[in-house]
């Protein structure tokens, strides 16, 4: 019983970033009818700006101190973080949490590389066949990877997590087992409910504005929507926007679990596109659930239990239930029939 | 028609690649790139987008799996040494045989759906065989050592027929081991065949089936055809390519790593077949010339080169100049491969041959020319 908690907990993190990533991929499908092969590379580029922010506000002055040496004889050298020296203790605050508080950064920086890639790439793809929008958005995901590559350098940068988040949370007594039997990292705890909470943030945003009214008509016909005056096209470039930003937060607060490197995007994005073809091309809900229920299953299957009956299933059992669903309900889970069913 | 029967036009463009081939150690000489190893790498990648090109040219169907076929071919060649014997034939024959089973049982299923489901599918099937042999089939592929010769190979024919020697022995053709420029010119007389194969499947009746699938698939249908089995078969013969090609790896360099089944060989693939030209027959052969030679040729670029190159430019500005270029070679030449891709598909989706065709259009007397003709249309 435990045990089987233990990896259905396991799962919730993993599978929160799979559904944020997917939930992006399917909105921007949804919207605009674009594969997107370059979303996975949004998530690497939002772990790099909580790199950089990082890197911002641990950015030091150094002062030598004549009055004390080292042992081999040169003057000792003081590290003060600047934000440490203008803010005094909060610095430090500042600093322990740079992971969470460069979403503060990554918000707008997402938004702007996403409006930029629609308006600057992706406009000129709609009309296009999906072979060549998916080739195109390989190609900028190699050269954004690359551009990452050059500027942080091939190696993974660990980001540390706050230090009062480091613990784990005993779920156990929490849902009446006794204690330490069932314990959970909190950061992980925190990574799922932060995923739930965009999750629901984008979705009461496109249910409960005009604005996200709007862009819903304009999902179900946009012709008529454009028709009516509205113009749907910028609608959908903010919607992009936005798909931009939460594959970007999902890479911020990843980072403590993953240190970021330049080409996790690629690792996230082939089983983001599994995981939105398992929900239903195009469906939100359907994405979200097939995020969480893929990461979980994909947990369950690293039980050394499962792997001694069937070896190897860990490393496959995502793809393996995609071909499975592909081929006998090729609209996914979730999926409006007819959407992409051939 | 007879199996060998050939157009004129057909037998000079094949005539004039053969030359190309075979005369590849004279006219790479002043590009820099003409020593071994590299020349067996353009030939071999040729062979690999040949064979993809059947698939996605002539159908329209994008598979984003075909290095799961490459690794398969890789690691059946090398078994085959280890096992067998060095020569090369088997080793090839093996791979042939084994790729085409394996294309035939994936792409048996992934034809079931069309589009961007079929790429999905192949792609997930690609890194179910990639995640296997890296993890559970350890003791076939070796995991991350990659799979190699060793001393203690049974090797049952070429111990029943000549005492072993002391070192590790390289692969050849008929007894005798490959050396110097003999590998290359082998793969260049396997590629002349390939291409052969691939000139009559083009201009065959079957070609012609494939075609009609990529443009209009239900068409066809309509019209009684079943082209399951068709695109099936293609899916199968390039599989087949494929695995040829990695046989040509492993017989090149006797070593077979899980890195080439990764998808960002499948996705290099597609890059050369876009980048010459999809649906051409000369096209993907240029497309795989020109990555590898990138790949080869720039990313060797440093900056002391660099600043041999740019030392026309006045002192200041040549650190900057430098810095700025050093972005894009070397290191970071995958950078400048997207950015080509991206350009090559945003502006000239039929890739170098369509530039070419372009350029020879501008000097003829201006015609009405078929604008969708070159269109990667997807099987819809």
């Amino acid at each position: 019983m435990e045990a089987i908690l233990a990896q259905l907990l396991n799962g919730l993190d993993k599978g929160g970033a799979y559904a944020l990533i997917a939930l992006g991929l399917t909105l921007v499908f949804g919207t605009l009818g674009v594969v997107n092969f370059a979303h996975g590379a949004l998530f690497m580029l939002g772990a790099f700006c909580a790199v950089t922010f990082r890197m911002l506000i641990t950015y030091e002055t150094v002062v030598q101190d004549p009055t004390q040496v080292t042992a081999w004889g040169t003057p000792v050298e003081i590290r003060t973080p600047l934000a440490q020296s203008w803010f005094g203790d909060w610095g430090a605050v500042l600093i322990d949490y740079s992971v969470p508080l460069s979403i503060l950064l990554a918000i707008p920086v997402m938004l702007l590389v996403g409006v930029a890639m629609e308006r600057g790439i992706i406009k000129h793809f709609y009309k296009r066949p999906h072979a060549e929008q998916i080739l195109v958005t390989f190609g900028l995901a190699i050269v954004l990877q690359e551009i990452v590559k050059s500027i942080f350098g091939p190696n993974p940068i660990s980001q540390p997590m706050p230090m009062a988040l480091r613990g784990a949370f005993d779920v156990g007594v929490w849902i009446g087992i006794a204690p330490d039997m069932l314990t959970y990292p909190l950061w992980r705890l925190l990574y799922f409910v932060f995923s739930i909470g965009i999750i629901g943030a984008v979705f009461a945003f496109l249910r409960f504005t005009t604005f996200g009214m709007v862009v819903r008509a304009g999902m179900a016909d946009r012709e008529t929507v454009g028709l009516l005056g509205i113009n749907i096209d910028r609608r959908f470039t903010i919607m992009f926007g936005i798909a931009a930003v939460v594959a970007g937060l999902a890479g911020v607060m990843y980072t403590p679990l993953l240190p970021p490197n330049y080409h996790q995007g690629m690792d996230f994005l082939v089983l983001s596109f599994v995981v939105v073809v398992v929900g239903g091309m195009g469906s939100l809900p359907g994405a979200v659930a097939a995020g969480f229920l893929l990461g979980i299953l994909q947990s369950f299957a690293s039980m050394t239990e499962v792997k001694s009956i069937f070896p190897g299933i860990d490393q496959i059992i995502i793809y393996l239930i995609a071909v499975v669903i592909l081929l006998v309900r090729p609209r996914g889970l979730m999926g409006r029939a007819g959407v992409m069913e051939s | 028609m007879s199996l060998f029967a050939i157009p004129r036009r057909d037998l000079i463009v094949l005539a004039l690649f053969s030359l190309v081939v075979l005369a590849m150690p004279i006219w790479l000489q002043p590009l820099g790139a003409a020593y071994p190893a590299l020349m067996q790498k353009f030939v071999i990648s040729a062979v690999f987008a040949i064979g993809f090109n059947i698939l996605f040219g002539l159908t329209g169907y994008l598979s984003f799996g075909h290095a799961a076929f490459l690794g398969v071919g890789s690691y059946t060649a090398v078994w085959s040494f280890k096992l067998l014997t060095m020569d090369a034939l088997p080793a090839m024959v093996f791979a042939v045989i084994v790729s085409g089973l394996f294309a035939l049982i994936i792409g048996y299923l992934c034809l079931r759906r069309s589009g961007i489901y079929f790429s999905i599918l192949t792609l997930a099937f690609a890194q179910m065989c990639y995640n296997l042999a890296y993890s559970v089939l350890t003791p076939i592929t070796n995991g991350e050592t990659s799979l190699q010769l060793t001393l203690s190979d049974p090797r049952v024919i070429d111990s029943a027929l000549a005492p072993r020697g002391a070192g590790l022995p390289s692969a050849g053709l008929f007894g005798h081991a490959f050396s110097g420029l003999e590998g290359f010119y082998f793969c260049a007389v396997v590629l002349i065949i390939a291409f052969f194969v691939a000139q009559k499947i083009f201009s065959s009746p079957f070609g012609m089936m494939l075609r009609a699938i990529k443009s209009n698939q239900t068409r066809m249908n309509y019209t009684g055809f079943n082209t399951r089995p068709y695109a099936l078969t293609a899916f199968v013969i390039s599989g087949m390519y494929a695995g040829l090609a990695g046989a040509l790896f492993a017989i090149t360099d006797p070593l077979a790593g899980t890195e080439r089944m990764q998808w960002t060989a499948s996705g290099e693939v597609v890059l050369m077949t876009i980048l010459g030209g999809v649906g051409t027959l000369v096209g993907p052969v240029i497309g795989a010339w020109l990555i590898e030679y990138f790949e080869n040729i720039f990313s060797a670029f440093n900056e002391q080169i660099l600043h041999r190159v740019f030392s026309w430019v006045p002192e200041g500005a040549q650190d900057f100049v430098v810095t700025i270029v050093s972005k894009f070679v070397g290191e970071g030449w995958q950078l400048t491969l997207g950015l080509l891709f991206m350009l090559v598909v945003i502006f000239m989706p039929g890739g170098v041959m369509e530039g070419v065709r372009r350029i020879v259009s501008l000097f003829n007397r201006p015609q009405r020319r078929d604008p969708g003709a070159m269109r990667v249309q997807p099987a819809e």
